[in-house]
């Protein structure tokens, strides 16, 4: 990961002509946090298909399933992250206190990923194409996220809409604008929160209906 | 106490092919409203289990018997609470424990000391109930150093018997069993008998899924025989082992 975001830092920041010391640590928080939010999507595609031998045989709460590997993805992120100080010590540039308001932003994050891992999960197991079709749809959410990109390069009537209406951007920024020693806007807390609200709700609701089919399923 | 009650139960399974599993065909037909029709839904409802009733008290030692492909592991998972019934309902009461596969969650890379752990985790047991008993169930897997090796390590005999030395910590009220467990060489398997008898024992309703006329005859006291998910003789071993294995 360090390899990669020392690559698309070099070639970027110089085809957008950012200054490398506001690019490169703002690539490298997108991309550690990019890493978590895809790989916690794809494998909660898989949450229950892969969890099948120990389903099939006990009667564990389901969710176990998801919270195991949401854990998982904490861990693999918390080794990640390591990457975040070095490139601050390679450009040189200071980190404030406003950094730490980027704790309740992963919490809120995490939290959001969750019912999408437990949606997906339920879904995934009975339709089994939906796990590529999600791969696809987060290989295109990747390039129109401001991730390898910076919000300020785009023109402004352009950022409207691949910025304002793009939930993943505000789910983003919750998280990276504190490590980039900026507020996060009221608006990335109001859209983060709402999802979190009506996405729990929609997952809780799919879940309930579906759990004892899903031993069927498997 | 420990009750099981069955009453008008089904499990029905879907059984879905390529098509029936894809998210596209099943859009596809709702776009053409329907016309593909049958022959490309591929859901095929195969029913494992059909109108099931049966009561378990306390003191029953319950041997299923049936050919292959009768419904003998569906009934057991039904019963473990994994299955939910399609139709009907099905009431348990009283903790249940299963020993259909002993070496479910064990991970090859960690050792025989944190397997121990995760097996016990997924039995229900938390970290101190564990800690508590951890001696005990070394002791009597004769692991001895090995215990801190990984478990890649281990040949089949000892992965088994570690396997065997945690599962059967519990003392389930109701213990579900297919085929009786019998691992290790020759001076293990005595031991591994007595404490499988002693947890017969404890258990106030065993199931046991075999094919071994002695077994049945030896240890239970009531038979269910299923053929093609229909229960066709419930009685004792002495009336239902001579119709079913001939005599």
């Amino acid at each position: 990961m360090g390899v990669m975001i020392g690559t698309i830092g070099l070639v970027f920041g110089q085809i957008f002509n950012s200054p490398m010391k506001v690019f490169l640590p703002f690539l490298a928080a997108g991309m550690i946090l990019w890493g978590f939010i895809s790989g916690l999507v794809t494998e909660g595609c898989d949450c229950f298909i892969s969890a099948e031998g120990i389903i099939k045989q006990l009667p564990i709460p389901l969710f176990v399933h998801v919270m195991r590997m949401v854990w998982r993805n904490l861990l693999i992120l918390a080794h990640n992250i390591v990457i975040f100080p070095l490139v601050l010590l390679a450009v040189g540039r200071p980190i404030g206190w406003l950094a730490l308001l980027s704790i309740p932003g992963l919490l809120v994050v995490v939290a959001n990923l969750t019912w999408v891992a437990l949606l997906l999960g339920v879904l995934c197991t009975r339709y089994r194409d939906l796990s590529q079709i999600i791969a696809s749809l987060l290989q295109v959410l990747y390039f129109l996220t401001p991730i390898i990109w910076m919000p300020s390069s785009l023109p402004s009537r352009a950022g409207k809409y691949l910025l304002d209406f793009n939930p993943l951007y505000h789910i983003l920024s919750i998280v990276r604008s504190p490590l980039m020693d900026q507020l996060p806007t009221q608006g990335d807390w109001i859209v983060s929160l709402g999802i979190c609200v009506v996405g729990w709700t929609v997952a809780l609701v799919t879940y309930g209906r579906y759990k004892q089919r899903i031993a069927y399923w498997l | 106490m420990a009750i099981v009650e069955f009453s008008n139960v089904s499990v029905d399974f879907p059984i879905y092919n390529a098509s029936g599993r894809s998210l596209k065909k099943s859009l596809m037909r709702v776009a053409t409203g329907g016309q593909l029709g049958a022959d490309e839904q591929g859901r095929v409802i195969v029913r494992a289990l059909e109108n099931l009733n049966f009561t378990l008290q306390n003191g029953d030692r319950v041997g299923l018997v049936g050919h292959n492909g009768a419904g003998k592991s569906t009934l057991l998972r039904l019963l473990s609470g994994v299955y939910q019934p399609s139709i009907g309902t099905a009431r348990i009461e009283g903790e249940v424990g299963s020993l259909l596969d002993i070496s479910l969650g064990i991970n090859g890379e960690a050792t025989g000391r944190e397997n121990i752990y995760m097996r016990g985790g997924l039995l229900g047991l938390n970290r101190g109930e564990v800690t508590r008993q951890l001696d005990e169930i070394i002791a009597f897997s004769e692991l001895g150093d090995f215990i801190d090796m990984p478990v890649r390590t281990y040949s089949t005999g000892m992965h088994l018997r570690l396997a065997f030395s945690v599962s059967t910590v519990l003392r389930p009220e109701i213990l579900l069993m297919d085929e009786w467990l019998s691992v290790g060489d020759e001076n293990f398997r005595h031991k591994a008998e007595a404490r499988m008898a002693d947890i017969v024992q404890s258990t106030h309703i065993l199931v046991i899924a075999s094919h071994t006329r002695s077994l049945i005859h030896n240890t239970c006291n009531r038979v269910l025989w299923l053929e093609h998910g229909h229960l066709k003789m419930d009685g004792s071993p002495e009336e239902v082992l001579p119709a079913y294995f001939g005599n």
